[in-house]
This record gives structure tokens, sequence and C-alpha cells, in this order.
């Protein structure tokens, strides 16, 4: 079988082994610091720039200037970091319709050592733990079990961390780094059922073959409750809108979670432990944690008293046709966007464009279930003058948007009424 | 660039539709191109902080009075206790001083 090569230009030494194989999770320390040297090397002479691309994009807040990258199977990119990559998705693909192309989905690694080398033939699932039978399932038998299809939106946790206010710690992102997909798959609960779920099971935890560069960096895994793990709908999906994943979306198998922030998503996914008790690692016990009050927020710039783990979205709603200080013809303008919340369906849209005073509610698209972006469009009046145009999403719960927007630590769950300034001239 | 966008195409059309008989991928990241700003003690801070993470991880934080030196020490210290960073304790002000003098 021939090696697919998927490569950019003057690619960097890569001689990773994916942990399915067999190979070292591990790159070792050298060979991180040939790549930063060689990274060094060239922005040293300034000649070769494979990661940026000429030009570029402001998000709206301070340093806010990002640079439009170009890697293997994704078109230009907002670029938050390169090494572990982190992709944002320019907001105008958010106007093109529900779906988010694979080569426009948004990126997000947390420890460098990205599995670069994947055989989909040996690489292997393994579900351990408090089961009956662990299992080591292939890509192939996978496939076999009846497939189940979703559509569903992925949302980073920290999406829109760049507006909160206070600003925090963390990646600076716009409002890019969502995006709605077909996922296909099957449902974790058949391949948990396979393996017998013993008594007493309390939580099921996520690896994926990526991992950290140090032994001494905590693994990315993550764990949900065996009760949400057995629900039908969390899935193992090796499909993303009728094709292969991409290699930086998770290939060749992904948890998805929907409803969840992206966090629990996790990527190239190939161990899964039951276990009977509360898993106690980084990334569950101390990271992605929200504060304990009724709306998750604390008053900006405290620290909370108490935390739990970052669970469902809150509701959001976006205009994608028209940008922040964007110019209209007086007369009647055709506003189209987005909605989504964590799982309950979105029931109403409505827009105003008096600043928040009086709502019209807009007319939605078609569903595409209640994890999918919901599109919706309202037709308006606007004569000569300056508008700030307002939407927000209402969802079957009755759960909305505030006017002003709450704040946590972590800058997670921002779900602010989203303003657009526009001028009828 | 126009090299780099055929040859990432013609890859993305390889991998196709939903591959019955699945080949191994071999997907390469372009080079690096985020550098850190010149200031006091560059090279410790590159030894120390380049293995794990590019550039990129520092210039985009948010910047302004409230992040300076208490903010940048609080990101070293977490770097170091919960990442693990192996980090001389005698490089820790020098970090934390670039990264106050610089950002």
């Amino acid at each position: 079988m021939p090696l697919r090569t998927i490569a950019a230009l003057s690619p960097v030494a890569t001689g990773l082994d994916n942990k399915s194989s067999g190979g070292s999770a591990m790159i070792d320390r050298r060979e991180m610091m040939k790549r930063a040297g060689m990274a060094a090397l060239a922005t040293g002479f300034g000649s070769a720039n494979a990661f940026a691309l000429d030009g570029g994009v402001t998000l709206p807040f301070d340093n806010g200037e990002r640079s439009l990258v170009k890697v293997p199977q994704k078109r230009p990119m907002i670029g938050l970091t390169s090494r572990p990559p982190q992709l944002e998705t320019p907001f105008a693909v958010f106007n093109d319709g529900a779906i988010t192309p694979n080569n426009a989905f948004f990126v997000r690694y947390h420890l460098a050592d990205v599995p670069l080398n994947i055989d989909p033939d040996k690489f292997a699932l393994e579900i351990k733990g408090k089961v009956d039978s662990p299992l080591k399932l292939s890509l192939k038998d996978i496939r076999k079990f009846p497939a189940i299809e979703l559509v569903a939106v992925n949302q980073c946790s920290g999406n829109s961390r760049g507006f909160s206010n206070p600003r925090v710690a963390g990646g600076q992102l716009g409002n890019g780094a969502m995006g709605n997909a077909r996922w296909r798959g099957v449902p974790l609960k058949t391949v948990l059922d396979k393996a017998g779920v013993q008594a007493g099971a309390k939580q099921v935890t996520f690896n994926g073959m990526d991992g950290p560069v140090s032994d001494k960096t905590p693994d990315f895994v993550k764990a949900l409750e065996i009760d949400h793990a057995r629900d039908g709908e969390v899935m193992l999906a090796y499909g993303m809108n009728g094709e292969d994943l991409p290699v930086l979306n998770g290939f060749p198998l992904r948890l998805i979670v929907p409803g969840y922030y992206g966090t629990y998503w996790v990527k190239h996914l190939n161990e899964i432990t039951v276990i009977d008790s509360v898993f106690d690692g980084f990334w569950m016990k101390s990271a992605y944690r929200i504060p304990d009050t009724p709306n998750n927020s604390i008053e900006p710039g405290t620290a909370p008293k108490a935390t739990i783990p970052i669970n469902r979205f809150t509701v959001r709603s976006f205009i994608t046709n028209l940008a922040d200080g964007a110019k209209v013809k007086p007369g009647t303008t055709a506003l189209k966007g987005i909605a989504f919340d964590g799982g309950k369906g979105i029931k109403e849209v409505a827009v105003s464009t008096d600043g928040g005073k009086t709502w019209t509610p807009a007319k939605l698209g078609k569903d595409l279930g209640k994890y999918s972006f919901r599109e919706w469009t309202l037709p308006v009046k606007l004569a000569a003058g300056a508008y700030a145009l307002k939407v927000r999403a209402t969802n079957y719960a009755g759960d909305t948007q505030p006017m002003d927007p709450l704040w946590n630590p972590a800058g997670y769950l921002r779900n602010v009424v989203e303003t657009v300034n526009v001028t009828a001239a | 660039m126009i090299r780099l966008s055929l040859f990432a195409f013609a890859a993305v059309a390889s991998v196709g539709l939903y591959s019955a008989a699945a080949a191994p991928v071999a997907y390469q990241l372009p080079e690096e191109t985020a550098a850190y700003k010149p200031g006091p003690n560059l090279d410790v801070v590159k030894n120390n902080c380049s293995a794990c993470h590019s550039a990129d991880y520092v210039n985009t934080q948010p910047r302004g009075p409230k992040f300076k030196k208490d903010f940048w020490q609080a990101e070293v210290t977490k770097m170091i206790k919960v990442y693990g960073a192996p980090i001389d304790d005698a490089d820790i002000p020098k970090i934390v001083d670039y990264l106050t003098a610089t950002y």
C-alpha cells in the first residue's frame, strides 16, 4: 500500500511513529529542539515562510493581529499557534451554510506530539478497565457496526476568549473556534455494550494518540459519566461530512459528544477505559473548570469558591452576512445568521435594530437536528442612519442569551447577545 | 505559496471520500514562522520554552498593565508546576524578566 503523503512545502523532520503501531509516545527533546531550531533558522533568514500566507486578519480585540496560514487539507485559516497547531475558522465561512466544510473546520491541540504518521490498517481502539471482555478493535471492526449519522456543533471551550473583559490568559480566539458537521460512526454505547460494562462503573475515560513532548506533562485524557457515555448519542466518528476525518480533526477516529464543548471530543481516539471512580487527571480535575454558580459566572476579576467540569454549550447566535462596520443601502436588508445551543434545540431567534429595545422573530431555516447550527433569516428595513443590530436566540428549555457578557476566569461559555454595527447610507 | 497550495490540494484529493482500503497517512506540518521578539535573556527563553510550544503562544497573550510581572510569573510557574517544564531555578527570573520587559 503506498504511503499517502499530505505535505506542505519544505516539510520539517517528522520521523514519528504513532502510538497505536507501538512507537514511542514521546518526541525526544533533541528532536523538538531540532524542529525549533529549523523554525528559528527559517525566520532568521526571513525566507521560507511556509506557515504564514501573505496578509492576515485582525480580530477585534487588542493584540488580535493574526496570520492567515495554509496547512495541508485546510483552506487558509486564522493561525493562533503553530506548535501545537491551533487554527481558527475565518468567520465569513459561517455565512456559506449550516455545515462547516472539513477544510475550514477549526483545529485545537493541547500537546505538541501530534500523530503525523497514521496507518489506518494498524490503528486499534482499546476498550478496557471495568468491562467483562476487553476489546481491541481495528478501524474495519468499527466500521462493521451499524453506522449512525448526527449533525452536531463542535465548539472550543475557549471560543471567543479574546473578548473577555477583563482579558484572561489562554488561546486568544475570536468567534471562529466552532463548526458544524455531519458525523458518521457508531454509538459509544454499542462498543461499551459489546465489552460488557461491569456493575459499579462510574466514568469512562478517553485518550488519543496525541500526547505531550515531556513525560512530565499530563497526557490529554478526558472523562464522561457512565450514563452519559451510554446515552446512544455520544459516538465514535470516522466520517465527517461524507469524508474521512481530516488529520488535524482527529483522523482516523474521534469522540463526538453532542452539545458538549470540544474539550471532550478526543481526537485520534485509541484508548477507552471504564473506571469505578471519578477520574482525577489534570485535564478534568484542574483544567476546563467553570464556577459552580447558577450561571457559571462570577464577578469579573474575582476567583470562584468552587468549580465543576465544563459541560454543555450555552445558547449562542450570530449575524453572519454583515460584518461589524458594514455599510448597506437604505431600505430593506436581508439579515442572515446561525444559532445553536447545548442540545435542547433552538426555538426562536429574534433580531433588534434599535439596540435591544424591540425584537422581531426571524424565520428559522431547515432543522438539521437539535445539536446543529440552525440558520435564520430576517429582512429588516433600515432608513439612512447608524444601527446596532442585535441577535438573540432562545432554546426549548427557555434558556437565552444575556445582554451583558458573563465572566469566568478561563474565558469560557461566552454567549452575550452579539452586536453588529452597520450604517445605512 | 502557489506551489504550496497546489501540492496541498492535490493531497486532499488523494484522501478523497471514505477510503475502504486505507493507506497510511504521512501528514507534514509546515515550518514554524513565529519568533520571540528581541529582548534580554532571549537565549534562555528559547532554550527553555521551545521544546513544547511555538513563540506565538506568548506573542498572542493579552497586553497591558495587568499583564506584566505577576502575570508572566504565574505563567512560568504554571509551565513548571502543571506541565512539568524542566526549567532551572536560576533561569526562572530571567524568563520572567524577558517576558515582562518584552510583552
